[in-house]
This record gives structure tokens, C-alpha cells and sequence, in this order.
């Protein structure tokens, strides 16, 4: 990272950064279309996000408190890479705190607490195209979008019933936004997709090496692809999470030992410490907090 | 002050961070269609254009990005302060620019010479920033699409009365057509292309 020596605020110069803000813009005005940008080496390699950083470095400013999760998780390499990157070329503060942060960069999560005016969220996109495994030509796919041809991705959904008896895709699956484009929402769990719709957040979305930034505005219409005899549905947890309690949450499995012991855990690391410093216990903490009584 | 040093002078006193805060307006704004907000900073930009209407310049103009002038911007010295603050080439051709600033009191007869985009690449469009009277009374237009929770009522003196009309064509490109920015003085308001428009 020697190279940082001699960076701009928040390392992007600024004719990057016009060039990126001018794509959010159109990004915005139009909810779910891709627009394409000529992204820019990062300190860091493709895979790690470089789309999102791009774009919160060009929104970024000196006032703004930054919160970046990756599968939830505030405290795994890549989140805390970006974050000490952000603080080093911004000088910005961070948290770990969903209510506290204006700007949240993400990698396959949306925060289990309910996001707020004023707040956006940068996601990290690796695929930006929802219609690419149907389609590899970019000129193909870019055409279906111009026609609104989506027939394609509705059949794939259906072959998927046929087989399976459900729709199996589970993670990335699309939606249409504002009545008009398919969208990719990123490899986020089917669990969050609900969440997008109607939000009082700005959402942005930026894939790095594929070069496109997307958006959805607050207050959109966000629909999962679905069919009137087979309606979208998330997934289901049998029991809560074992160290807060807390149910209707996206839950991540944790191996115990080797011997098959396993627990179901928040995703969401900083909304289960919330509920856990609130009192709330899950079945792993309720006997060690009786034994202490 | 002649006119030589009236394009020279001005400008954002610190481009990095007043670049940034005037932009996460113009984002909020879009995000928000009808939210009216205010730029604080002296820019020192020529007349007839607005502080906002200068601000957006210094913010998203450069080299890139061929900008069209109404005709009582162009031969003022407000052409060159663009042109000397952010590189932008004035272009006389609509079809290809990227900005459009239009001064007060003018009235675009339509919008179909500016970029629409194509159906394909719809963000290849003009962007336009039109100076009206104020921000916050007149007429009341509601408002609502994306960034709308339910609708919104705006209030907007001075906008050219053929405007309502303008817009409900542009809307029917979609997800081709322009997007507006009206600007009054220090205020700014956002219509990108997805808001609808009903006159009260
Ligand atoms: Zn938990």
C-alpha cells in the first residue's frame, strides 16, 4: 500500500470521481439499469470489492461515519481492510453500528435492522448482469434489457419448478425494479430481497471489473420474479438464533465440534451483540446466564 | 470588473470537499425527487447564472462532458467561467451535449432536440439545469415515482408554462429522456426522468 503516499482525499483524483458521480446520477434516474463506467485500479485486487469502494469513495466526505459488513460480519479481512483503507484516504469515522453509519458498504448482506432516510448502502457486485448465465453476449443482454425480453429468465425460473418442485435459487436472485428492469441484487441471501423493496435508504450497486453502477432510489418498488402458483418466498429458520433469541433473522450455521455439534447464529454480527447487550439470550447463553443467577 | 477577469475569478474555494457536499446534494435530490436544497458557498459566478446553477457546473463538468448554453448564458461571461472553471467544450449542437443550462425567463420549446439516450444505453442523455424564479412557492405541482413516498407537493414560481406538457413527453420515452435539475438562486430541486408531474 506504499503507493498511497501521494493519494487524493479518499484516493479516487477528481475527474474519477466526476465520472463516477455523474453515473450514480443517471444510475438513480434510472432504477435498476446498469450504467457503465470506466473503473479504476484500485490498491487492492478485483474480488475484494473494487466497484463498491469506487463508489464510496466518489460519495464520501469528511462529515460521513462508514460501517462496512461482509456476509454480515463487520470483523472479516475484506471489512476491515476497506474500513482501515477509508479511514487512512478519508480520514472518516466508522462503526459497527447500522444506526450510527450514514454510508454502509456491504458484500452479500442487507442489515437485519430496518435502514433509514438519509442512509445509503454501496453494494459490492461481482455479476451486475441477472441475465448472463441465460446469455454471455453483453450485446445480447444489453438488447433484452432495451425490449424488456425477460420471457428467458422466466423460463429458466420455471424449468427450475419442474425439477425441483420450487424455485432453488437462493442467493442473487432477481428482481424487477419500478415495474422495469430486471435486477441482479447481488449474491445477498433470497432472505434479503424483501428488504430492498420500499426503503428509506438510497441503494447503489458497483461492480468493479465488470465496470457497471446501478441504483435503486428510497421509497421504490423492488419485486422478487415469481409465479401466481409458485409466489417468492424467503427462507425460513426452524429455531432462533442460539446466542440472541432473535427470530425472523437470516442465520448462519456454526460447527461446533467434530463430533456433528452445530449452532444457528445471526448473520448480522452487530444486530445480534445489540440484542445480546439489550438482555436478550439465546439457548448457548441462557444456561451459563442461569448458572450464574 | 471586466469580463476577462469575471470568468477568471471565483470558483470553489476548497474543489475537493465543496465539490463532494454539493454533489450529495444533487444525489439526495435525485434520490428524492422535489426535495429542495440549498448551496451555502460563494462561487462568485457570473450572471445571469444562478449560485446552484454555477455549483452544479463546478461539480460535474470537465473535459468529458460538452455543455449547451441557452442563449443569454452563451454570450455572457458566464460561458467562459464554465468553460475556465471545468474545461467543459460549449457545444451549440443539443444532440450531443451532457449539460444543458438554461438562464431564467427562457422557455425550452421542447426536449427532443436534447440527448435522450438510446434504448440500450439510456444514460447517454443530457442533463438539464434550468433557472426558474423560486423554489418553494408558486404554483404547486404533485409529484411521485421512485424516491416518492406515495407523492409529494412542490411549489415552483416561474416555470414555463409548457413545461407540465414538456415533461409528461419525456416521460412516455422511458427509460429514454432527460433529466432536470430547476434551479433558483442558491435552491435546487431534482425531476429525474422517472417522476411524474400532475398540476394542482
Ligand atoms: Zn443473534
Amino acid at each position: 500500500m506504499t503507493e498511497l503516499a501521494t493519494y487524493n482525499f479518499a484516493y479516487l483524483d477528481e475527474q474519477t470521481k466526476r465520472m463516477i458521480r455523474r453515473a450514480i446520477l443517471k444510475a438513480i434516474a434510472i432504477p435498476g439499469y446498469q450504467v457503465p463506467f470506466a473503473s479504476r485500479e484500485m490498491p487492492m485486487p478485483y474480488g475484494w470489492g473494487t466497484g463498491g469502494v469506487q463508489v464510496t469513495a466518489s460519495i464520501i466526505g469528511p462529515e460521513d461515519v462508514l460501517k462496512v459488513i461482509d456476509q454480515g460480519a463487520d470483523d472479516t479481512t475484506n471489512a476491515v481492510s476497506i474500513r482501515a483503507f477509508f479511514q487512512k484516504v478519508a480520514n472518516v469515522a466508522v462503526t459497527t453500528h447500522t444506526k450510527d453509519a450514514t454510508i454502509i458498504q456491504t458484500r452479500h448482506r442487507i442489515p437485519e435492522q430496518q435502514l433509514e432516510k438519509g442512509q445509503v448502502l454501496v453494494y459490492q457486485v461481482p455479476i451486475p448482469e441477472p441475465l448472463r448465465f441465460l446469455e454471455p453476449r453483453e450485446t445480447e443482454t444489453r438488447k433484452m434489457h432495451a425490449l424488456e425480453e425477460y420471457g428467458l429468465m422466466h423460463v429458466k425460473l420455471y424449468e427450475d419448478i419442474a425439477r425441483h418442485g420450487r424455485i432453488s435459487t437462493t442467493y442473487a436472485y432477481p428482481v424487477k425494479v419500478a415495474g422495469r428492469y430486471v435486477m441482479d441484487p447481488s449474491p445477498t441471501p433470497k432472505f434479503d430481497n424483501p428488504k430492498m423493496h420500499m426503503s428509506e435508504a438510497l441503494q447503489l450497486f458497483g461492480a468493479g471489473r465488470e465496470k457497471r453502477i446501478y441504483a435503486v432510489p428510497p421509497y421504490t418498488d423492488v419485486v422478487s420474479l415469481d409465479f401466481e402458483d409458485y409466489p417468492f418466498e424467503i427462507q425460513k429458520f426452524e429455531q432462533p438464533c442460539a446466542l440472541c433469541g432473535a427470530q425472523g433473522v437470516y442465520l448462519d450455521e456454526v460447527v461446533l465440534d467434530d463430533k456433528g455439534g452445530r449452532m444457528f447464529v445471526c448473520s448480522d454480527t452487530d444486530h445480534c451483540e445489540d440484542r445480546r447487550e439489550h438482555g436478550h439470550a439465546g439457548e448457548m447463553l441462557a444456561p451459563a446466564k442461569e448458572a450464574a443467577e | 470588473m471586466n469580463i476577462k477577469t469575471q470568468a477568471l475569478s471565483g470558483g470553489f474555494q476548497e474543489p475537493v470537499f465543496h465539490s463532494q457536499g454539493v454533489f450529495r446534494m444533487l444525489m439526495d435530490g435525485m434520490a428524492r425527487p422535489g426535495t429542495v436544497h440549498t448551496i451555502a458557498m460563494d462561487i462568485g459566478q457570473p450572471e445571469p447564472l444562478g449560485q446552484a446553477a454555477g455549483a452544479i457546473a463546478l461539480t460535474l463538468c470537465d473535459h468529458d462532458t460538452p455543455t449547451w448554453l441557452s442563449a443569454g448564458l452563451l454570450k455572457s461571461p458566464a460561458a467562459e467561467w464554465i468553460g475556465f472553471h471545468t474545461g467543459a467544450p460549449i457545444t451549440r449542437e443539443k444532440a450531443e451535449s451532457r449539460f444543458a443550462f438554461v438562464e431564467a425567463g427562457v422557455a425550452p420549446s421542447s426536449f427532443g432536440l436534447f440527448a435522450a439516450g438510446t434504448q440500450e444505453y439510456p444514460d447517454r442523455s443530457t442533463t438539464l439545469v434550468i433557472e426558474i424564479g423560486a423554489l418553494g412557492q408558486g404554483q404547486a405541482l404533485t409529484l411521485k415515482g421512485p424516491g416518492i413516498q406515495q407523492t409529494t407537493t412542490v411549489k415552483l414560481k416561474g416555470l414555463p408554462e409548457v413545461f407540465p406538457r414538456l415533461w409528461a413527453d419525456n416521460r412516455a420515452l422511458f427509460p429514454r429522456g432527460v433529466d432536470v435539475i430547476l434551479t433558483a438562486g442558491k435552491s435546487l430541486l431534482c425531476l429525474p426522468r422517472t417522476t411524474q408531474i400532475a398540476v394542482q
